[in-house]
């Protein structure tokens, strides 16, 4: 029913998502974008249940449950990071320069 | 007997063993190695006199097969075989026997020394080797005689090895021995290939039918059979070891730098008799080789102080007759000649050891340092050891081809063949008229010796004089037996000119028959010529011998200090006309050179440590320097390389 303009949506998610993680310096907002990226996901699990069955659903709660962790790991090492050196700039972050 | 021939190589061999024990964990026991090591030497003689008698009743060789050694394929079956012939049991009579005594004699030489029980059991280790080499019934098996007797002559080269000097000179018998070993290998597979056999036996039944007589083949593998023969029996070019071989006790150079173990390039070419009659030019090169090298080696004798540099020099020289006689198709008269020399020239050294011996001791006493080997050092020593000096009066006498002894007889015997010999090639009156000139050079440089030695007033000092003394018995009994077999040796082949019946030529015709098969008969002179060449040597004996004796004893003998230098052709016969000098120069120089700079610098400096260990090293370096451009720690560019490889994957998984 409103399967095309879903998998649309969540395309132009995710593409933001992805944008936003390769351009972005702010570890958060890259953080963010992370989150919007999985989010995209989400919608199409939903959209495509409507086709394939609930077996999307169910998975959309397994990655949101993984996303909550996921969120909670990732601001705590942000939060680390910020002490350790008063800024979350990822350029400035390359100590396993190669 | 024949059938236990292989004890006569398993005792010595057991002898070795125990004495090498001994050695390392009991070298005080000098009285039990005097036991055993002349002990396993006069059993394995009594039963080679056993073996003897059963073989001077048939003229088919016995063959004791005693395990297969490599049945490779049918064509490559070699046994661990001995064969007992009337060739093999003459040279098994010979090392044995001789070797008896110089193993007697060895008791009294080396005493004192404290590597006795190591002494003896290298002599025994040599003596079995010997017999391997004498007794093997193909190539192959002598071959391992041939490798072991040359070990043993390092081994004893050096025995004295805590003087550089000795442990070189055995290096130095070991390389040269090493060239001459590779011909015989050579050899050998060239045999094997166009015979399919290395049996003797096999060789002398199919080598005329399959090799034509005078063909390329043939020639080539005489003549690398004969470049062994060259590096083991000391002929040129190979000869510079033998006289710095001298460096081990004098017993050794008895026993295996003159009557034996140098004697078995003679005994391999008559062995072989078959190939190197199907090769007339290298029969040629043979005895052109041999009267070269007992021409230039009696040469160098000539000027020689060290006693026993002047008996190596001797040795070489009288080995070149022995090649000159096989090489003239004279196979008798080369053994005849080995098995006379093998007594007078170990009575020669060990009475010279005898000689040595005493002047060590007598120095030792008073403290001097003289050199107790240099003949300038000695004089008059026939007063206090009167027995060293009539026996080695004796060998002299038969050595310079005094008629009646020994040496006349085989000496003449090679002189008269090559003389026959030159109606076939002018080669041979060459080679003859070298083999006369070095018979009157014998004479002279043993004169000589004799004279600087036992003439005249000793000259090391009236102390040192008191304090000489003669050999004891055990020294004086076995040189007391060689100077018997020195007189009557000659009677083994005594010629029909003086009513004898060739004893020996008979005995061995059944050997060397498949040999002369192949030869033209030799024709000795007979009447005139006969007598003329026999007058010719007696008269080359007498004037050698008293030219010899005149000469040292009519003007003083200086003292080694006093000796001014040598001036033109003396010092050219006293450098032993620079032969190693020339060999350092043409030969080792440029081989360390290309050592050195080529294969250490070049090839193993550069190719390999630079290029192939360090190259490779830094090969990975660089490659992971290139891939760690990548890590840059910016996240940015490792998540866009991800999307991109992912959406690759992404387009394979999709588009496949």
């Amino acid at each position: 029913m409103l399967l095309g303009p879903s998998l649309a949506v969540s395309a132009i998610l995710f593409a933001i998502g992805v944008a936003g993680v390769l351009i972005r310096r702010n570890a958060i907002v890259v953080f963010m974008c992370v989150e919007l990226m999985l989010n995209a996901v989400n919608l199409t699990f939903v959209a495509l249940s409507e086709v394939h069955g609930m077996g999307g659903q169910i998975m959309v709660f397994f990655v949101m449950t993984v996303a909550a962790a996921e969120a909670a790991v990732g601001l705590a090492i942000i939060l680390a990071i910020f002490r350790h050196t008063q800024s979350v700039d990822l350029k400035s972050l390359n100590l396993l320069k190669g | 007997m024949a059938r236990f021939a292989w004890l006569t190589i398993l005792l010595p061999l057991l002898g070795a063993l125990a004495n090498g024990f001994l050695a390392a964990r009991r070298p005080s026991a000098k009285r039990l190695v005097s036991l055993i090591g002349p002990g396993v030497l006069l059993a394995a003689f009594a039963v080679a006199i056993g073996a003897a008698i059963e073989v001077a009743g048939t003229e088919e060789a016995i063959r004791i097969q005693l395990w297969t050694w490599m049945p490779v394929t049918e064509r490559l079956h070699i046994d661990l075989a001995l064969q007992l012939d009337r060739l093999s049991v003459v040279l098994l009579l010979v090392v044995t026997g001789v070797g008896s005594l110089i193993h007697l004699f060895s008791i009294g030489y080396m005493r004192s020394d404290p590597g006795y029980a190591r002494y003896f059991a290298y002599l025994n280790l040599f003596v079995a080797f010997m017999l391997i080499l004498v007794l093997g019934a193909s190539l192959p098996v002598s071959f391992i005689g041939w490798e072991g007797v040359g070990l043993c002559s390092y081994l004893l080269i050096g025995f004295w090895f805590e003087v550089d000097a000795n442990s070189d000179a055995g290096k130095k018998a070991f390389l040269a021995n090493r060239i001459g070993d590779f011909g015989v290998l050579v050899a050998m597979f060239l045999i094997w290939w166009t015979l399919g056999t290395l049996d003797y036996a096999g060789i002398d039944a199919t080598a005329a039918a399959t090799l034509p007589l005078g063909g390329t083949l043939a020639t080539v593998i005489a003549l690398l059979l004969f470049l062994g023969c060259t590096g083991k029996s000391a002929q040129i070019p190979l000869f510079v070891w033998l006289p710095d071989a001298m460096a081990g006790p004098t017993p050794v150079s008895a026993l295996i730098h003159a009557a034996t173990m140098v004697t078995a390039g003679v005994f391999l070419v008559v062995r072989t008799g078959v190939l190197f009659s199907l090769a007339p030019f290298a029969m040629e090169i043979v005895a052109i080789t041999g009267a070269l090298t007992a021409f230039f080696a009696a040469t160098i004798g000539l000027r020689q102080y060290d006693i026993k540099k002047v008996l190596a020099y001797s040795t070489v020289s009288q080995l070149g007759y022995m090649f000159l006689a096989v090489g003239s198709g004279a196979w008798t008269a080369g053994i005849f000649h080995l098995v006379t020399h093998a007594f007078f020239k170990a009575l020669l050294f060990l009475g010279a050891g005898s000689v040595i011996h005493a002047m060590h001791h007598a120095h030792h006493a008073v403290g001097a340092h003289d050199d107790a080997q240099d003949m300038r050092n000695m004089g008059g020593l026939r007063t206090a050891m009167p027995w060293t000096f009539r026996l080695m009066m004796i060998a002299t006498l038969a050595i310079a081809g005094v008629p009646g002894l020994s040496g006349f007889f085989s000496k003449d015997e090679i002189l008269a063949s090559a003389f026959a010999r030159g109606d076939h090639s002018t080669v041979y009156l060459v080679a003859w008229g070298l083999g006369v000139a070095a018979a009157l050079m014998t004479a002279y440089y043993m004169a000589r010796l004799m004279a600087m030695t036992f003439y005249g007033t000793f000259r090391g000092g009236g102390e040192v004089e008191g304090h000489l003394h003669e050999a004891p018995a055990v020294m004086t009994g076995p040189l007391v037996v060689l100077g018997g077999l020195s007189l009557v040796g000659g009677l083994l082949n005594l010629p029909a000119v003086v009513g004898g019946g060739q004893w020996l030529e008979h005995w061995l015709e059944p050997v060397l028959a498949p040999a002369n098969l192949l030869l033209d008969p030799l024709h000795l002179p007979h009447g005139t010529t006969e007598y003329l060449l026999l007058g010719g040597a007696i008269l080359i004996a007498v004037v050698g011998l008293t030219l010899g004796f005149r000469m040292t004893l009519g003007r003083p003998i200086p003292l080694p200090a006093d000796t001014p230098a040598p001036r033109g052709l003396a010092r050219l016969l006293e450098g032993k006309y620079f032969v190693d000098e020339f060999y350092q120069r043409v030969i080792v120089g440029p081989l360390v050179w290309f050592s050195k700079t080529v294969l250490w610098r070049g090839f193993d400096q550069f190719v390999i440590d630079r290029i192939a260990v360090a190259g490779s090293a830094r090969l990975a370096q660089g490659l992971g320097w290139l891939g760690s451009r990548l890590q840059t720690g910016q996240v940015a560019l490792y998540v866009s390389l991800f999307a991109v490889g992912a959406v690759l994957v992404l387009r394979a998984l999709i588009g496949g």
